[in-house]
């Protein structure tokens, strides 16, 4: 750690403060990944670690690299922004998949299928005249 | 001073960054489901990503910053597939 005797105090209390921040967070979503009881509840505490987490230490990497070279260092924000992104579209594909493997199974502790009045209403018209539903679904 | 309190929390954020995987690869190795694992793989790629970019900071090296993007952009990729193969059973269609 040599390369940083020559810091002012208030940068290294701040990064030290969002470091700190930062991983604290990312150890408290993967507490509670490891300590919820049941799928969808521990799908939310790993968000914890990719929101703030991650955002408070990349800025913890940018107000060092950038007291640390004297000029403003912006590239870690490419790894917030992505993170940001990606976060939600893996953990909704991931809640999809769950949600798919528990119905397929029957498991009565998610929700059934919820679907839109019109295609229910088509669906009990279909039980009383089952044949006649048939043949037209035969047809197309 | 300024090197002492930052060599302290950086110790610090390591340290709990490395207690964060273990708990996310106790998860992963626990389950009790396959989404349990694949949910668990996703956060030690994250805590591993932030431990590296932490580990840039200890070094004041900005190549790991190159790591930690590739090691994110990874595990994205290896999320997205294995959520894909356990709602169709197939990856690519």
């Amino acid at each position: 750690m040599n390369h940083v005797t020559d810091l002012p105090l208030w940068v290294a209390w701040l990064v030290a403060a969002f470091l700190f921040i930062g991983a604290g967070l990312t150890l408290t979503g993967s507490f509670g990944l490891y300590r919820l009881s049941s799928f969808y509840d521990r799908i939310h505490a790993p968000t914890l670690g990719t929101s703030w987490g991650t955002a408070a230490i990349v800025l913890a990497s940018i107000i060092y690299f950038s007291a640390l070279q004297s000029r403003p260092v912006f590239h870690e924000i490419l790894i917030g922004i992505f993170v940001t992104i990606t976060t939600p579209v893996t953990f909704m594909l991931l809640g999809r998949a769950a949600l798919y493997r528990d119905r397929s199974e029957n498991n009565p502790e998610v929700p059934a299928m919820d679907l839109p009045k019109d295609i229910l209403d088509k669906l009990k018209l279909a039980d009383k005249t089952e044949s006649v539903y048939l043949e037209s679904g035969e047809r197309e | 001073m300024s090197a002492t309190i930052l060599l302290w929390a950086i110790t610090f954020a390591q340290i709990m960054l490395a207690i964060a995987m273990v708990l996310a690869l106790a998860r992963m190795i626990k389950g009790p489901r396959a989404q349990d694992r694949v949910l668990g793989l996703d956060t030690l790629y994250v805590n591993s990503m932030l431990l590296i970019l932490v580990f840039g900071i200890r070094t004041g090296n900005t190549l790991y910053f190159e790591v930690s993007l590739i090691i994110g952009i990874l595990g994205f990729v290896a999320t997205v597939a294995l959520a894909k193969f356990l709602m169709r059973g197939e990856v690519i269609e």
